[in-house]
């Protein structure tokens, strides 16, 4: 393999970085989802009735991949003041689908689905949306980051890289979310 | 990324998309004393940092050992100078149950996480990736600083929670619930278990952000020339082994969150209403603490191999090296490390075949298991044959790979006792699993590391390590393990469990009496052997014999092109380029051909 012309072609490695790391947490979240099935087939499991309010949050994380879509876009066309609203508006949204998923917690513990006590489908849905929040949370804080950053007067940022790697990993917990409420919804 | 972006910070200005194989690089940081010693983001420094750390968490967990194995060796005897050092550990000068436990389950977890995983990996991979593949520094130096301190932040939990009232976690290292999801099970399992998941959830993050950067950086920073099937062995093991952690440790992760909810927010993932002396029935309903087995294997039984897969690229690599001749089959090397990484995600169910599996799957599992002897055999074959014939330099690296050789021969046959489920049945929980894992994993694992450390040891510090001393380790280490691990496999055939505090009160058990002694014994002998290496080790860094030239072994690789002391960077000019493989000795009449030198035109081929 001729290691130059190779060397141009090949993806950076910050952006290789984050694929390994996606991978990495799919096989974290592929642990708990399978521990759900185990679980599932065990006696004394019981279901839960899933919260309306998860469809709204699920539009929302959808919404918010298309505007880092944008974002992206509109940086490589260096349309700065486009980029950083559609950062700011990914970002909140990022913010109200975590404010909706806790809503949506009060929900179930209003509806008497309890974290504590015996098991079932309610325990995992608290634990695995919750972590999963967590990953959209630490997305939204690089985001707030990128954000400032975007706003930096001492040095002019041309590179596209953060930007698209922030937008990868966004769209990873858009799907990711996609996968576990569809698997919450479909194995009961 | 150009190898220099990467050493000089992520500017993220406008140019760092062009690559420039520039002649600028050399040094033009400011090093203070923090940044080069502590703080360092040089990989050859982080590397030593994880060894050192590893050295003192192995004398550590060694002493345990030896705690324990006087108990186990002398259990109706007092030793009143054990309550001089260790005050309430050992009451009257006897451990006492309590702490036996404890110390067994801090020796497992800090031989198996913090030696061999934390030590070994992020010794040689950080150490060797960027020399061997040619590469300035790691693809992401700081991502690697941080790897280390998440490593260090995690010891430091796990140290502290000795020393806390309760003592340290005592469900052994596998850490199954209820012991550690029940605070009121033991007193281990009060806050010495929270300890005991901080410091592992630390430790697994270091692992993964060790392992995506390993893994990034191989394959993407090799020097021009270095195609994959180039490269030497070492840097298919530690690739492998960091794609086994980045796949398995976050599974551990998922585990060790269950675990915590069922610690702190009564949730019944593992625990269920069982009955507990002196607090009654949980109020927990339908957990299941098989569930955990599962999570937990399946980082588990790859974890054997992360642990075992450097080892066996230190040990080819030195084995070649040392006989003058090219590692015999590079292409099955490298196919049957690809298949045991495949096989180790299949097989974790090994270890449960007396937890009521069904009977089926567990021998679909036994088929798995037996399986990765193939790729095993294939390794033990292509060694023997490397070394066959050869004229052989046996230097303490070299010793030490054979050795690693014969000990993987000699655990890994009674790994194929073990994978059968229906004599796992008698097996299980015996000294025979003991044996099994210390000899395939412990030990031989051990002999890869010190084969790495005396191997380049040059590198890393400009001087040898002191020979005799060397020879002397060898032997006794050698000599010492199999005296203490072979006698166990008889004990466990005889139906001897393991984790128990005292033997001497069971009929069947008492005749092994002097035996154990015996095993005591030699242990405290090949202890004090380990601190003679500790201790050539220190004293070769500050006064060993200089090296005075750039090549001492006569190796192929691109480690040895770089200056004596390398500098952050590695080469002062540019990278080397790369024309041939890394196993040309003893070739076209010459003794080796080092990988930078362009193939002749009238040269033979090889593979
Ligand atoms: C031919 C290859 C091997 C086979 C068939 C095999 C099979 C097994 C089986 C079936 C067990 C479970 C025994 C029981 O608990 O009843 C076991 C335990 C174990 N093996 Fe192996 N093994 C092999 C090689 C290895 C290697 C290469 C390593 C490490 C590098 C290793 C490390 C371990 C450890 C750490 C345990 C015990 C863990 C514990 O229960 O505390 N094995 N092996
Ligand atoms: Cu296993």
């Amino acid at each position: 393999m001729e290691m130059v012309s190779a060397q141009r072609q090949k993806v950076h490695p910050h952006k290789f970085t984050l694929w390994i790391a996606i991978g990495s947490i799919i096989m974290m979240f592929a642990g708990l989802t399978s521990a759900y099935i185990v679980k599932g087939s065990l006696p004394g499991w019981s279901t839960v009735e899933m919260p309306k309010i998860f469809f709204y949050s699920t539009g929302v994380m959808l919404l918010s991949s298309f505007t880092v879509q944008f974002a992206l876009k509109s940086f490589k066309e260096r349309k700065m003041n486009l980029y950083r609203r559609l950062l700011t508006l990914t970002a909140v949204l990022g913010i109200l689908f975590i404010v909706l998923q806790v809503m949506g917690f009060e929900q179930l513990t209003a509806s008497g689905v309890f974290l504590s006590g015996s098991t079932g489908a309610g325990q995992f849905l608290y634990v695995i949306f919750g972590l999963h929040a967590v990953h959209v949370l630490g997305g939204a804080v690089a985001l707030l980051v990128m954000f400032f950053k975007a706003f930096s007067r001492k040095f002019r940022n041309y590179n596209a890289v953060p930007v698209e790697v922030i937008s990868t990993y966004w769209h990873f917990v858009d799907v990711l979310w996609l996968y576990l409420f569809i698997f919450f919804l479909i194995k009961r | 990324m150009s190898n220099e972006a990467a050493l000089h910070g992520h500017s993220e200005v406008a140019h760092s998309h062009e690559v420039h194989h520039g002649d600028d690089h050399g040094h033009h940081h400011k090093e203070t004393f923090i940044t080069k010693y502590v703080f360092s983001q040089d990989h050859k420094m982080i590397a030593k940092q994880f060894l050192i750390t590893g050295m003192i968490w192995a004398i550590l967990g060694g002493l345990m050992s030896v705690l324990f194995r006087l108990q186990l060796g002398y259990p109706d005897q007092s030793f009143p100078w054990l309550e001089d050092i260790l005050g309430r550990w050992a009451k009257g000068g006897h451990i006492s149950a309590e702490n036996y436990y404890a110390l067994v389950t801090m020796h497992g977890t800090v031989l198996v996480f913090f030696v061999l995983t934390g030590g070994l990996s992020g010794t040689f991979a950080n150490f060797l990736i960027p020399l061997q593949i040619g590469a300035r520094d790691m693809a992401s130096p700081m991502m690697n600083m941080l790897s280390y301190w998440f490593f260090f932040g995690g010891s430091v939990v796990m140290l502290s929670s000795l020393f806390i009232q309760t003592g340290p976690f005592s469900g052994g290292w596998t850490a199954y619930p209820p012991l550690s999801a029940l605070g009121s099970a033991s007193p281990g399992s009060k806050t010495g278990m929270d300890l005991w998941i901080i410091a592992m959830a630390m430790f697994v993050i270091s692992s993964l952000l060790g392992g995506l950067n390993y893994v990034s950086t191989v394959l993407n920073m090799r020097t021009k020339g270095m195609s994959m099937t180039k490269m030497p062995l070492t840097m298919w093991a530690l690739f492998f082994t960091a794609v086994l952690g980045i796949l398995s440790f976050p599974v551990l992760l998922s585990g060790f969150v269950l675990l915590l909810f069922d610690r702190h927010a009564g949730t019944s993932f593992y625990l269920s209403d069982i009955y507990i002396t002196g607090v009654g029935a949980l109020p927990n309903e339908g957990g299941s603490a098989i569930l955990y087995q599962h999570l937990f294997w399946f980082l588990g039984h790859p974890e054997v191999y992360i642990i075992l897969l450097p080892a066996m690229g230190i040990a080819s690599e030195v084995l070649s090296v040392n006989s003058r001749k090219p590692i015999f089959g590079y292409m099955a090397m490298v196919g049957s490390m690809f298949a045991i990484t495949i096989l180790a995600f299949l097989v974790w169910a090994h270890h449960m075949f007396v937890t009521g599996l069904n009977p089926f799957l567990g021998s679909v599992f036994v088929l798995l298991t037996l399986l990765i002897a193939v790729p095993s055999a294939i390794k033990v074959f292509n060694w023997l044959t490397t070394i066959w014939k050869a004229n052989i330099r046996f230097t303490p690296g070299m010793m030490f790979a054979i050795g690693f050789v014969s000990l993987f021969i000699s655990g890994g046959l009674t790994g194929i006792f073990l994978g059968n489920s229906t004599l796992d049945i008698h097996l299980h929980d015996t000294y025979f699993v003991i044996a099994h894992f210390h000899i395939v994993m412990g030990v031989s694992a051990f002999f890869g590391m010190f084969a790495g450390v005396y191997h380049w040891f040059p590198k890393m510090y400009g001087r040898f390590m002191n020979n005799t001393m060397a020879y002397i380790h060898f032997w006794v280490t050698l000599i010492g393990a199999y005296l203490i691990f072979w006698p166990m496999h008889y004990e466990g055939l005889a139906g001897m469990p393991r984790r128990y505090w005292d033997y001497s009160i069971w009929e069947s058990f008492k005749q092994f009496s002097e035996l154990n002694k015996f095993i005591s014994t030699v242990a405290i002998i090949v202890f004090a052997a380990q601190l003679m290496f500790v201790f050539n080790f220190f004293y070769s860094i500050f006064k060993g014999r200089k090296v005075t030239v750039q090549n001492p072994w006569g190796a192929t690789t691109l480690e040895w092109t770089a200056p004596i002391r390398p500098g952050h960077g590695n080469w002062p000019g540019e990278i080397p380029e790369v024309h041939r493989w890394a196993y040309d000795y003893s070739k076209d009449g010459r003794d080796f051909i080092p990988q930078t030198e362009p193939v002749g035109a009238d040269e033979s081929k090889h593979h």
